[in-house]
């Protein structure tokens, strides 16, 4: 395919001798050219993904101690995992990422959904979902902790709970609020994106597939479940994968909402832990270990992920 | 229209015709609460003094306005000079991500040279990888960059960099190119074209609806972001607007805080609504395809 793609150069070069080293000649060219094209590009893929990728690994091993850097197998990783706030931080991003998976992934398709359905207004309501999206996440953030989490009844939420008769809460005070309301939070600031990539999925589905299951006598519920969610299963799975991605690098909302831990630990994250131990003990081999440990509990998810949609092909 | 779950004409019908308009009606309502509502508090709330915001039940429109907190936001944290460095950084993300993305993209769409396919796939195999996995090397990375040895902190190439490595443009950028004919770079070929040329003059011009929605992705990655530009950025003279909202939140009245948060979310809301077509687009085709 190079051969299409004759430069410049190639015509001004003096004709080769005999043809076959001519051609060959042409195709090194091109290649240079095409190199080049690429060359930017591939430098910051290696100097900021595929380099540091080794390097968190290598790093995982070593310990740095006053600019002198040692092999120490595998101390890091089992210093780590003695670490009490370790198995805290790995069941407040499990717990997270389970909840907001119920709502951060359900809720989109269920909106999506029903938006799909409407002729009226769809702009207007596909613009409301997606604006939150568009916020800086501090800003969001700093909205969530000073005027909707306020945990006295000054507080929206408990204006709100207090207006409907509910009891009110202490929010992220509160160590088994911590996470919920981290996951409303987040949910509000993430949903847009799912919902308009099942939108678009949505008006991909083939009108006539509704049709036959109506004529067939399903209602309403049977042609989401026998129509909807089989024509939208690639792109349920994908998002779904994408969203255990996302939520296991919970760091924003803990650091802004909850001052990093929160009460007794209950907002520390994984992500957290790796941000404390690099930047404030001056750990970074520690925070590295915590990096490869997180990238493995993800590659298993995404082993599973792989296992389970080919299988239903 | 296609037909969609429920057909048109069960939808004309009596009564499912008033179920239709009061869900759409609790909907729109509903919506309008709950995304532009904590929008409108946070507008309002910024305008009210601190004991306006103490009291219960909380108000629903500020008493006594005080134009005073954004003028303490702007003034005291600094915003003007936050908002010109991220204003900054997301002008050069743009540039970069522009230049040697597309160039890339081009490369691997037109060009094809060897082991393309094997750097798009290495390229790809970025996107499987959480950042918080890579923050730690990242960072180490560019405190002192392999061979040249220099330290990018505090420098605005150590955000525009890392931003150029982004496999999901690239790959966008190339499945845009993939879709222009071959015959047209065939033609621009016999005319005697450069690569370099026939990129410009004739793979650009065509590609403005995806250059739009890169660089407008590549504006708001740069305004939305927090941890790197917090790592990398440590100095007050260059952070960004987000860091330094959080930086100041500390030892500032909320009242301020949420004013500075206003003033930080203004250019990405006036972005989504000038551009709010470009950039639905760009998401569904970008996550469908892919």
């Amino acid at each position: 395919m190079a051969i299409m793609t004759a430069s410049g150069v190639t015509r001004t070069a003096p004709p080769a001798p005999v043809k076959a080293r001519g051609k060959a000649a042409r195709r090194w060219k091109d290649n240079l050219t095409g190199h080049a094209f690429l060359i930017g590009a591939v430098l910051c893929f290696a100097l900021f993904m595929w380099f540091p990728m080794i390097r968190g690994i290598v790093m995982s091993f070593q310990r740095t101690r006053r600019g002198e850097t040692t092999w120490v197998g595998w101390d890091n990783y089992t210093r780590i995992v003695a670490d009490p706030s370790f198995w805290i931080a790995w069941k407040n991003t499990f717990l997270f990422t389970i909840l907001a998976l119920v709502l951060g992934y359900a809720l989109p398709f269920f909106v999506a959904i029903l938006l799909n359905e409407f002729r009226h207004a769809k702009g207007y309501l596909r613009v409301l979902v997606y604006l939150p999206v568009m916020l800086p996440p501090a800003s969001a953030l700093f909205l969530f902790k000073y005027y909707a989490y306020d945990p006295s009844e000054a507080g929206l939420f408990n204006a709100i709970l207090k207006a409907l008769h509910l009891p009110t809460s202490e929010w992220m005070q509160s160590p088994t609020m911590t996470i919920p309301a981290m996951v409303i939070a987040s949910t509000w600031m993430n949903m847009g994106s799912a919902v308009l990539i099942y939108l678009a999925s949505l008006q991909n589905i083939p009108g006539e597939l509704y049709e036959a299951a109506e004529l067939d006598g399903a209602g309403v519920w049977r042609r989401i479940w026998n129509v909807t969610i089989p024509q939208t299963r690639l792109i349920l799975a994908l998002l779904a994968m994408l969203q255990i991605v996302a939520t296991m690098q919970l760091f924003i909302e803990p650091l802004i909402l909850a001052n990093g831990a929160g009460t007794q630990d209950s907002a520390t994250s994984v992500a957290y832990l790796i941000y404390q131990h690099g930047f404030f003990q001056n750990d970074l081999n520690g925070a590295a270990a915590l990096g490869v440990i997180m990238l493995v509990v993800l590659a298993a998810f995404s082993a599973v992920y792989v296992r389970l949609t080919t299988k239903q092909d | 229209m296609t037909r969609t779950l429920i057909s048109q004409a069960q939808l004309r019908r009596g009564r499912s015709r008033f179920l239709y308009w009061s869900l759409l009606g609790v909907v729109v309502a509903g919506f309008t609460l709950v995304f532009l509502g904590p929008l409108y508090w946070m507008v309002t709330g910024a305008l009210k003094s601190g004991q306006e915001i103490a009291q219960t039940p909380p108000t629903l429109w500020p008493h006594d306005p005080q134009l005073q907190n954004y003028a303490d936001a702007w003034n005291n944290l600094d915003l003007a000079k936050l908002m010109f460095n991220t204003f900054y950084y997301a002008a050069g993300a743009v540039f970069f991500q522009l230049v040697f993305d597309t160039a890339a993209a081009y490369a691997l769409s037109k060009l094809r040279p060897v082991f393309g396919n094997v750097i798009l796939g290495l390229m790809l195999a970025t996107l499987m990888i959480p950042a918080m996995v890579l923050i730690v090397p990242q960072y180490v990375t560019a405190i002192d960059l392999p061979i040249v040895h220099v330290n990018l902190l505090d420098s605005p190439w150590a955000i525009w960099l890392p931003l150029v490595a982004n496999a999901f443009n690239i790959f966008l950028l190339k499945r845009f190119f993939d879709s222009i004919p071959e015959d047209l770079i065939a033609a621009a070929q016999v005319d005697g074209a450069s690569p370099l040329r026939t990129l410009w003059s004739i793979i650009l011009p065509m590609s403005r609806p995806i250059l739009g929605v890169v660089s407008i992705f590549a504006v708001t990655a740069v305004w939305k972001d927090f941890l790197w530009p917090k790592l990398v950025m440590p100095s007050p003279e260059t952070r960004t607007l987000s860091v330094g909202i959080y930086a100041f939140s500390g030892g500032t009245p909320q009242n301020v805080v949420i004013a500075a948060s206003v003033i930080a979310a203004i250019p990405t809301v006036i972005i989504f609504l000038l551009f709010q077509r470009n950039i639905m687009s760009g998401l569904t085709t970008g996550s469908l395809k892919g």
